[in-house]
């Protein structure tokens, strides 16, 4: 009898496992299904390539989304990465334990804030910032919202993943490298340098492209403080569009045009592969940086 | 050679302290953006934050800066996270204990597993709600509570089932050998070993998808509809606190804009509350824990 339930439950628990595998496939066929109406019909390098973003004449041109989405990404990655990893290289080699421990709450709740939230002390602060400030001394014209004011808040929203990723990374460089390292004479900075930087170089870089497949997707936030403007944006003072934010934008209208729900789940399905291809490399190299330090 | 420093003794120096410098900046500045956030939202949140706000649904007019409250999106958050954390625990721990005590941990299996829980973790949540909402029309159903709770339930799935499993990587092996050596089954062991061990990981994990899953609006945004009223049955329609925020400073009125300040601040006090929660309970429930 015992043994029957462990056999049930084996088999129950085995059937799961294969869940999260499913999982990712039903998410892609599900929205290519429904992008085929669209992926049927217009030619998928005039979808992706095209900036005619005109719905009522039927001309779903993707371009000035994926272009919005790629600014405000580099944009955050350009003000998020260094700060993370400063502030990582920071807690793993100088912080004294106290620190160190004290700023496992403050990550962890950084990146347990919800993105709305984010979103509104956008709007309050970041905004009125970039426009009365950064864009006069700029010397430009702008509203505040902006591709800078979604990579500001966009940056701080991937400092915990960056740092997150970054810390274990430094951690599984060996104590006993940096002591030799500093017993030959060399300072802390070099000892970080060219031992704790060269031995966690992969890592950094999963850390790096995490942080961007996060900063990729990121919908509600970037929505709130972009300014959403269907065209492909030319400075970080400009307005943009990225492809969540259509998604999101357009969920309500989309069922009364014709094509229009396809063209938005071709976007999604956009998103899904970008973000799993990135997803899938800074994955990958992780599982190589662990194998090494085994 | 490359790597190898040079240069006078004054100057490494100098580079050494500018760089330590640097790095303690770029650490307060990560603080600070922390501590500049929830002052914002709290302080902004004041003018706007009243009790009838907190108990009341909204009334005629209320978009335009009218009579009434949000309790109808703090109740039908708290519902649809309630709901959708049961489910995603559901499949979570039974997926975490079989990668941890009826595989071995290098088995393809779990390797391949964990590979794909990691890659579901980073689908952004829009894509899910995007999703949910191909199911939702495929299975003809409406945007609602339930539609909303197995969105959020998918959302917080691999979050939890990861949390899990990494405390239960910690549950030391001699444990699961004393259970095996006393003629109990995985399945056993599973129930009164592993869940016993790991329980303050496995406590802190949900409260960490809950958290999740309360704050997200883009997967709520196709599934789970919007209303004014509280929410009664799995099929109505139900509205939640990020929607609601969004909604608010979407309008024209420098009252409801308020109002929406003040949303996220309750939004921001039940996240803390929540983390805050796990902390303490998580201490709490290691009595049974062998050390």
């Amino acid at each position: 009898m015992r043994l029957l339930k462990d056999a049930l439950a084996r088999r129950a628990m085995g059937l799961l496992s294969a869940l999260p595998g499913f999982l990712v496939l039903l998410i892609v066929v599900g929205l290519f299904l429904k992008s085929k109406a669209i992926l049927g019909v217009e030619p998928l390098s005039r979808l992706l390539f095209s900036s005619a973003w005109h719905p009522l004449k039927g001309q779903f041109g993707l371009l000035p989304f994926i272009t919005g989405t790629m600014w405000v990404t580099v944009t955050a990655l350009v003000l998020a990465v260094p700060v993370s990893i400063l502030a990582a290289i920071y807690l793993s080699e100088y912080a004294p334990r106290w620190i160190r421990e004290g700023a496992k709450p403050v990550v962890d709740l950084l990146a347990g804030l919800p993105s709305v939230v984010y979103g509104v002390w956008g709007v309050i602060l970041v905004v009125p910032f970039v426009g009365n400030v950064l864009a006069p001394l700029a010397g430009v014209y702008s509203s505040g919202y902006s591709i800078l004011a979604g990579g500001i808040v966009l940056a701080i929203m991937t400092f915990p993943t960056i740092i997150h990723v970054s810390l274990e990374v430094f951690a599984s460089v060996p104590r006993s490298l940096r002591d030799a390292s500093l017993s030959l004479g060399a300072t802390k900075w070099e000892t970080t340098r060219h031992v704790v930087l060269r031995k966690g170089a992969q890592g950094i870089l999963a850390a790096s492209v995490l942080g961007f497949s996060r900063a990729f997707g990121e919908t509600m936030a970037v929505l709130m403080v972009v300014g959403n403007v269907p065209a492909v944006p030319r400075s970080v003072f400009d307005p943009g569009y990225p492809l969540p934010a259509l998604i999101a934008n357009n969920y309500g209208e989309m069922m009364s045009i014709p094509r229009y729900d396809a063209a938005l789940m071709t976007a999604a399905l956009v998103l899904m592969l970008i973000v799993l291809f990135f997803n899938v490399l800074a994955r990958r190299i992780l599982v190589r940086v662990e194998k090494r330090v085994q | 050679m490359n790597g190898i420093p040079n240069g006078h003794i004054g100057t490494r120096k100098r580079a050494d302290l500018f760089f330590r410098v640097l790095a303690t900046a770029s650490a307060a500045v990560v603080l600070l953006s922390l501590l500049l956030i929830l002052g914002t939202i709290l302080w902004k949140s004041v003018p706007a934050l009243s009790l009838s706000m907190l108990t009341q649904t909204p009334k005629g007019g209320f978009y335009l800066g009218k009579e009434g409250g949000i309790l109808n999106a703090i109740l039908g958050s708290l519902y649809l996270a309630v709901g959708a954390t049961a489910l995603a625990f559901l499949l979570s721990l039974p997926l975490a204990l079989y990668l941890n005590l009826y595989k071995g941990r290098a088995s393809k299996t779990a390797v391949w597993t964990r590979f794909f829980l990691d890659v579901l973790w980073g689908v952004p949540s829009i894509v899910y709600g995007a999703f949910g909402f191909v199911v939702m029309l495929a299975l003809g159903l409406r945007a609602s509570l339930l539609a909303g709770m197995l969105t959020v339930a998918l959302l917080e799935f691999p979050i939890m089932c990861r949390a899990i499993d990494e405390v239960m990587r910690l549950v030391p092996r001699e444990l699961k050998e004393a259970s095996d050596s006393l003629g109990a089954t995985r399945f056993e062991t599973a129930l009164k070993v592993m869940v016993r061990q790991a329980a303050p990981g496995i406590l802190t994990g949900v409260l960490l998808a809950f958290g999740r899953g309360i704050g997200d609006a883009a997967s709520v945004l196709f599934t789970a509809g919007f209303t004014d009223r509280v929410p009664t049955a799995l099929a109505d329609p139900a509205a939640t606190l990020p929607l609601a925020i969004f909604f608010q400073l979407g309008t024209p009125f420098p009252e409801v804009q308020q109002r929406a300040y003040a949303s996220a601040a309750v939004l921001t006090l039940i996240i803390l509350l929540i983390s805050l929660a796990g902390r303490a309970m998580s201490r709490k429930v290691t009595r049974h824990v062998v050390k």
